[in-house]
C-alpha cells in the first residue's frame, strides 16, 4: 500500500520524527553518563585500576565424598597446606621457585611448567606449587616470607583414601586436570583436582562441585589485608555405594599375595557388592601430585597394580564357559537332558586328538554329568554340532564380547571369536577344530571376570542382563538424596526356564556332589552352585609337564564362578587367580566359599553359623587395622560376631 | 541485470550509511584484536582475523540484499520465518551449549546463532503483516492478533534457551514496528497497560541468576563478586580512559583481563578504555548517525512494507546498542546483549549488514521509474 493516504502518511512521519527524537535523547544520556564516568569522575576510576588491589580468588570447590552401603566414608578430604606464589607479586617467577626450594627444603618443581601455566591466567591469581606440605616448611615459610616475596600459604581441603590401597581400583584417583580436561571448556583451571581414575573419574561432574571465590584487597606487595567479600563454595555430591566395606576388605583379603579378581555381584539387580583386584595401589600420592619416581615404581611394577583386573583383566575363562555352551545346546535342541554322549579320555577330530582332562574318561554322560565332572570331551562334541556362530550368539546374549557398561574407565570387551571375525582378523576361513576349544572356552575366547559374574547372575536371576552398578545414590552434602539409581537391564538371554533349570541343577551338583570339581566351595547350611575352570595360557604339547616345573607366567589361570543360594540367589561370585597353577577347584573355589560364607554372616547375623575356614578369615579381617582415628563406630567386623569368634580362636591357639 | 545499470538506483544508494557501518565494523575489529590480545606472552587469538572474514561475508550478504527490489521479499516473507523458524527449533535439538545456555547450532566450522537470523526474518514479516493491516484511526486490537503471535513463537523458543537478553529484543522490535505502524489510542493505552501488568508476571518467571542480576544492578554491593563485579570492572575500564584513553593495547583492565566477556558484551569497556571519552563520544555519534540517517530512509521510503521493514532493521540497532552501552556503564543491569557491528560474533554481523543492506535498498528504490511521472 503506497504512503498516499494522507493520514497514515502523516502518523508515519510523526512517529519517525519521535523515534529521532529518542534515538538522540537516549544516546545523550550515555553521552552525559560517559561524560561523568571519563572527565568528571576520571581520577578516582583511574586511581582504583593502578591500584586495582581488589583480587579475585578463587576457592576451589570440596569434592563430595564416596561412602560405602553403610555409610562408612571410603574417600574423605582434609585440610592440607599449600604453597601458592602469586606471579604478579614476584620478580622473576624463575628465581623465585629455586630459591623457595632451597630455603623451604622442598624438591626443586618443574619451572618451564609453572610459568605456562602462569601465563594461561591472571598475574594477580595464585599457583599452588607445593601441596600438602608439612609443618616443618609451613614454619619455614613463616620465618622466611620476607625472602620469598610473593610466596604464601593457602589451607585447602586434600583429597584423602583413609583406608589407603582398600578398594584403589574402584575408588580411584584425582589429580591436577590436565590437557583436553582444561580445554574441554567445562571451567576447569590449571591446578585444579578432577578424577582421573575409577569412581573419581566417572562421576567427576557429581563430585566436583562448585567453586567459590572471595574478593580481597591486598596492599602493593600482595599480602592480603583483608576479605572484601566471599561467595561460598558448594561442595560435590557424594556417593553412596552398593558395597560393604567390610565384604569388599574380605575380598581383597583373600587375594593377598595373589594376582587376580574377585566380583561379587546381586544376580537380581546388578549392584556391586565387591570388586577387588590385587595387586593394587595407595591412591594417597595422586591427590597430593604423584612424584615422578612414585610413578615409576607403579608403572613399572611387576604385576600392574594400576590395572583392575576385575574388568582390565581378559581371561580365557575355560571350563567356566561350559555354562553358555551348555544353554547354547539345550536351546538348540543339540541335547536333550537325558541324551548321553561318550568320553574315551580324548576326541579324534580330524588329524587330532584333543584331550580331556581326565585323562581315563568320563564314560557315558549327559549334560548333568559333563558339568558337574566338567567334561570337555562331551563338550567338544556338542560344539561342533553348534558350530562356532551358535556359541557366539548366545555367548552374545550372555553379555560376552563386549563390555559389560559398569560405570568405569577403560573397561575391556573380551573377545568372542566367529567365523566373520577370523576372516576379519586374519583373513583365513574358520576351522572346524578351533570350534572345539571355543566350546570349553579356550581358543581365542576372552572374557572379563565382571563378564563372567554377569553369566552366572544370569544363571542366578533367570536370564536377565543387567548393567552393574557400584553406586546405589547420590546424595547432596547435607544427606538429601539427588539421585536413586535403579536396576538398569540390558536384555534378556530368552533361555527357557527348563534350561535354566538344568543347569542350575548342574551347577548345584559341582559343588555338592560327591564327585563335582567345586567341591571345596561347599558351605554346611547353604547350597553354593558354581563353575570351576581352568584357562590354559601354554598349550602343552604331547608331554606332560608337571606345573612346578612350568615358568609362573606359563602357569594355568583359576577361575570360580558361584551363586549362592542356589534357590534364592542373593549372590554371585566370579573369581580369577592368575598362572595359579592348579585348577579353579582347587584355588579358587575355596575363596568363593570363604566370601559366601562371609556375605552371609554378614547378612545373616547372629543365626548363622560360619565355617571354620570362614571364621579364621573373618578374625584376619577383624584385626586390620581400620582408618585410625575417625570411624571408630565402623569396626571391620560385625560386632556381635567379632567377640565370640576372638573367643573361640583364643581358645583354638591354646590348644595347639 | 537492468537494475545494476539503473542510474537512478546508483545515485540513490546511500553511501554515508554504508561508510558510517564500515567505519563502526573497523573500530569493532580493532577492538576484538586488542580484547583477544595477550600482552605478556605477545600472541593474540584468532578471533579479530575470524571477524574481519565474517564482515566480508556479511558485506557480500550487504550487496546481495541491495541489489534486487526489497518488494519482492514481501512475497518470500513466510517463506523466511518458516526458515528461521525451523533452525530456532533445531537448537535445542542439536545445540551445543555454552555458559548455562544452549544457543548455537554448528555446521562442521561454522556456528550458527539462529536467533539472529530470525529476528531479520521476523522483521520481514512484521513489516508484510503491518503493511496489510491499517485502519482509518490507527490499528484495532484485533489487527494486532497474527503479529503478535508470530512474534511470541520466537520469542518462547528464545526464552527456552534461556536468552532473556535476545528475546527483550524481540519485543523491543515487535514494539517499535507497531508504533510505527499507528494503533488507534485506544489500543495504545491498552498496551501499555498490559506491558506494565506483565513486569511482576516476567519477573516471577525469571530464574534465580537473572533475578540476582537485577538486584545486583539495583545494589551493586549484594554480589561484588558476580554480576556486581562485572559492573565495577566494567565502569574501573571506561573511567580510567579518561579524555583521551590509555592508548591501543594499553588498557590495563582489558589486559589484565579484569573484564568479563571482553570481546562480546563488554567490548565498549576495552574500546572506553583505551580511547576515553574522546573516542566513546565520536563511537556514540557513529551510532546516533546511522540511526538517524536510517530514519531520513524510513521517512522517504515510497510506501508502507520498505519504511516498516527499514524502521524494524533500525530498532534492532537501537535497541540493542542502547542496551548494550548502558550495561557496560552501569545504567543498566547486565544482561547478554552484544554491541551491534561491534562486538565479536557471525551470525550478528552477518544479519547486520544484511539487515542495512535492505535499508540501502529501500533508500535506492525510493522513487523508482514507475512511480516518477513522465516527462
Amino acid at each position: 500500500m503506497p504512503l498516499s493516504s494522507r493520514e497514515t502518511s502523516n502518523g508515519l512521519r510523526r512517529t519517525v520524527v519521535i523515534a529521532g527524537l529518542i534515538v538522540v535523547a537516549v544516546f545523550g544520556a550515555l553521552g552525559a553518563r560517559l561524560y561523568s564516568l571519563q572527565v568528571g569522575e576520571a581520577e578516582r576510576w583511574s586511581s582504583l585500576s593502578e591500584n586495582n588491589r581488589i583480587r579475585l580468588q578463587r576457592i576451589p570447590p570440596t569434592r563430595g565424598l564416596i561412602l560405602d552401603a553403610r555409610g562408612t566414608p571410603l574417600v574423605d578430604n582434609r585440610p592440607a597446606y599449600d604453597v601458592v606464589i602469586v606471579p604478579e607479586d614476584t620478580k622473576d617467577l624463575a628465581t623465585t621457585l629455586n630459591r623457595a626450594s632451597t630455603l623451604l627444603d622442598l624438591p626443586p618443581t618443574n619451572t618451564e611448567n609453572l610459568k605456562k601455566a602462569a601465563r594461561k591466567r591472571p598475574a594477580y591469581e595464585g599457583l599452588t606449587v607445593y601441596r600438602d606440605v608439612g609443618w616443618e616448611t609451613v614454619v619455614a615459610l613463616e620465618t622466611r616470607q620476607l625472602e620469598l616475596p610473593g610466596v604464601s600459604l593457602e589451607v585447602g581441603p586434600l583429597r584423602t583414601y583413609p583406608f589407603g590401597d582398600f578398594a584403589s581400583h574402584l575408588l580411584g584417583y584425582v589429580g591436577e586436570v590436565s590437557g583436553s580436561d582444561l580445554e574441554s571448556g567445562s571451567g576447569y583451571r590449571m591446578g585444579d583436582l578432577i578424577g582421573k581414575f575409577g569412581a573419581e573419574r566417572a562421576w567427576e561432574s557429581y563430585l566436583r562441585g562448585v567453586a567459590g571465590g572471595q574478593q580481597i584487597e591486598v596492599d602493593s606487595l600482595g599480602r592480603r589485608l583483608r576479605v572484601l567479600s566471599r561467595a561460598a563454595e558448594t561442595r560435590g555430591n557424594s556417593l553412596v555405594l552398593t558395597i560393604d566395606r567390610r565384604l569388599q576388605q574380605f575380598a581383597e583379603q583373600l587375594l593377598e599375595g595373589k594376582e587376580g579378581a574377585i566380583v561379587a555381584l546381586r544376580p537380581d539387580t546388578g549392584e556391586v557388592l565387591a570388586m577387588a583386584s590385587q595387586p593394587s595401589f595407595d591412591p594417597n600420592p595422586f591427590a597430593r601430585g604423584i612424584r615422578q619416581d612414585e610413578w615409576k615404581a607403579l608403572t613399572s611394577a611387576k604385576y600392574d597394580p594400576l590395572s583392575n583386573r576385575a574388568l582390565q583383566g581378559q581371561y580365557p575363562p575355560g571350563s567356566t564357559f561350559k555354562i553358555v555352551t551348555a544353554a547354547a545346546a539345550l536351546e538348540e535342541g543339540i541335547v536333550t537332558p537325558f541324551s548321553r554322549l561318550y568320553c574315551g579320555g580324548s576326541y579324534r577330530f580330524g588329524k587330532r586328538r584333543y584331550r580331556c582332562w581326565k585323562r581315563g574318561g568320563h564314560g557315558s554322560v549327559n549334560l548333568h554329568d559333563a558339568l558337574v565332572h566338567s567334561c570337555d570331551v562331551y563338550f567338544y562334541q556338542v560344539g561342533k554340532q553348534l558350530g562356532v556362530d551358535t556359541i557366539a550368539e548366545y555367548a552374545h546374549r550372555f553379555g560376552l564380547g563386549k563390555p559389560t557398561g559398569i560405570a568405569l574407565t577403560n573397561e575391556k570387551p573380551g573377545l568372542i571369536p566367529t567365523s566373520a571375525w577370523k576372516k576379519r582378523r586374519f583373513n583365513e576361513p574358520w576351522y572346524s577344530g578351533e570350534t572345539l576349544s571355543v566350546a570349553i572356552g579356550q581358543g581365542y575366547v576372552l572374557t572379563t571376570p565382571l563378564q563372567m559374574a554377569n553369566v552366572v547372575a544370569m544363571v542366578a536371576n533367570g536370564g536377565k542382563l543387567l548393567r552393574p552398578q557400584y553406586v546405589g545414590r547420590v546424595e547432596s552434602p547435607h544427606g538429601e538424596v539427588v539421585e536413586q539409581l535403579e536396576p538398569d537391564v540390558l536384555g534378556d538371554a530368552g533361555l527357557r526356564r527348563s534350561t535354566l533349570h538344568q543347569i542350575r541343577e548342574a551347577l548345584r551338583d559341582v559343588v555338592n556332589s560327591r564327585r563335582g570339581t567345586g567341591q571345596r566351595s561347599k558351605l554346611p547350611t547353604i547350597d553354593v552352585g558354581g563353575k570351576t575352570g581352568t584357562a590354559q595360557v601354554f598349550k602343552m604339547g604331547r608331554k606332560a609337564v608337571k606345573t612346578e616345573h612350568m615358568a609362573r607366567h606359563l602357569r594355568d589361570h583359576a577361575w570360580f564362578v558361584a551363586f549362592a543360594p542356589v534357590d534364592e540367589p542373593e549372590i554371585a561370585i566370579s573369581i580369577v587367580i592368575e598362572h595359579a597353577g592348579k585348577g579353579g577347584g582347587a584355588t579358587a573355589a575355596p575363596l568363593a566359599r570363604d566370601l559366601a560364607d562371609f556375605y552371609f554372616a554378614l547378612t545373616r547375623g547372629r543365626d548363622y553359623q560360619l565355617t571354620d575356614a570362614g571364621r579364621d578369615a573373618a578374625v584376619s579381617v577383624a584385626s586390620l587395622s581400620g582408618p585410625p582415628t575417625a570411624h571408630p563406630e565402623t569396626e571391620a567386623m560385625p560386632v556381635e560376631m567379632s567377640d565370640d569368634v576372638r573367643a573361640r580362636m583364643l581358645a583354638r591357639r591354646g590348644r595347639s | 541485470m537492468r537494475l545494476m545499470v539503473d542510474r537512478r538506483l546508483i545515485a540513490h544508494f546511500d553511501g554515508l550509511l554504508l561508510l558510517t557501518t564500515l567505519t563502526i565494523l573497523g573500530l569493532g575489529a580493532m577492538t576484538v584484536y586488542s580484547a583477544t590480545y595477550d600482552a605478556s606472552s605477545a600472541m593474540h587469538t584468532s578471533h579479530a582475523w575470524r571477524q574481519a572474514t565474517w564482515a566480508s561475508v556479511g558485506l557480500v550478504g550487504l550487496l546481495v540484499a541491495v541489489f534486487f527490489d526489497y518488494r519482492k521479499l514481501e512475497r518470500y516473507a513466510f517463506l523466511f520465518y518458516a526458515a528461521g523458524l525451523c533452525l530456532l527449533i533445531a537448537v535445542p535439538l542439536f545445540g551445543s551449549m555454552g555458559g548455562g545456555s544452549r544457543r548455537w547450532l554448528s555446521f562442521g566450522p561454522v556456528t550458527l546463532q539462529p536467533s539472529e537470523t530470525m529476528k531479520l526474518a521476523l522483521i520481514i514479516l512484521l513489516a508484510r503483516l503491518f503493511h496489510h493491516r491499517t485502519h482509518p484511526g490507527g490499528l484495532r486490537l484485533r489487527d494486532l492478533a497474527v503479529p503478535t503471535a508470530v512474534t511470541m513463537v520466537p520469542v518462547l523458543l528464545i526464552l527456552g534457551q534461556p536468552d532473556l537478553g535476545t528475546a527483550g529484543v524481540f519485543l523491543f522490535v515487535f514494539a517499535s514496528m507497531l508504533l510505527l505502524a499507528g494503533p488507534s489510542p485506544g489500543t495504545l493505552g491498552l498496551l501499555v497497560l498490559a506491558a506494565l501488568g506483565a513486569v511482576p508476571l516476567l519477573l516471577s518467571q525469571l530464574k534465580p541468576y537473572q533475578l540476582k542480576r537485577i538486584t545486583t544492578f539495583l545494589n551493586p554491593e549484594l554480589d561484588p563478586l558476580g554480576a556486581g563485579y562485572h559492573v565495577i570492572q566494567s565502569k574501573i575500564a571506561i573511567g580510567s580512559g579518561g579524555l583521551t584513553g590509555r592508548g591501543y593495547l594499553h588498557g590495563t583492565q582489558n589486559q589484565l583481563n579484569f573484564l568479563p566477556e571482553q570481546h562480546t558484551d563488554f567490548i565498549f569497556s576495552v574500546f572506553s578504555e583505551e580511547w576515553g571519552f574522546v573516542g566513546a563520544i565520536g563511537l556514540i555519534g557513529l551510532y546516533v548517525l546511522l540511526l538517524v540517517r536510517g530514519l531520513v530512509v524510513v521517512n522517504r521510503a515510497k510506501e508502507r512494507f520498505g519504511a516498516l521493514l527499514a524502521f524494524g532493521v533500525l530498532a534492532n540497532v537501537f535497541w540493542q546498542a542502547a542496551i548494550n552501552l548502558g550495561m557496560t556503564t552501569g545504567m543498566l543491569p547486565v544482561v547478554g546483549i552484544t554491541l551491534p557491528f561491534f562486538s565479536y560474533g557471525g551470525s550478528s554481523l552477518v544479519t547486520l549488514m544484511v539487515g542495512l543492506g535492505l535499508v540501502i535498498n529501500v533508500n535506492m528504490r525510493r522513487n523508482s521509474r514507475d512511480r516518477l511521472p513522465r516527462l
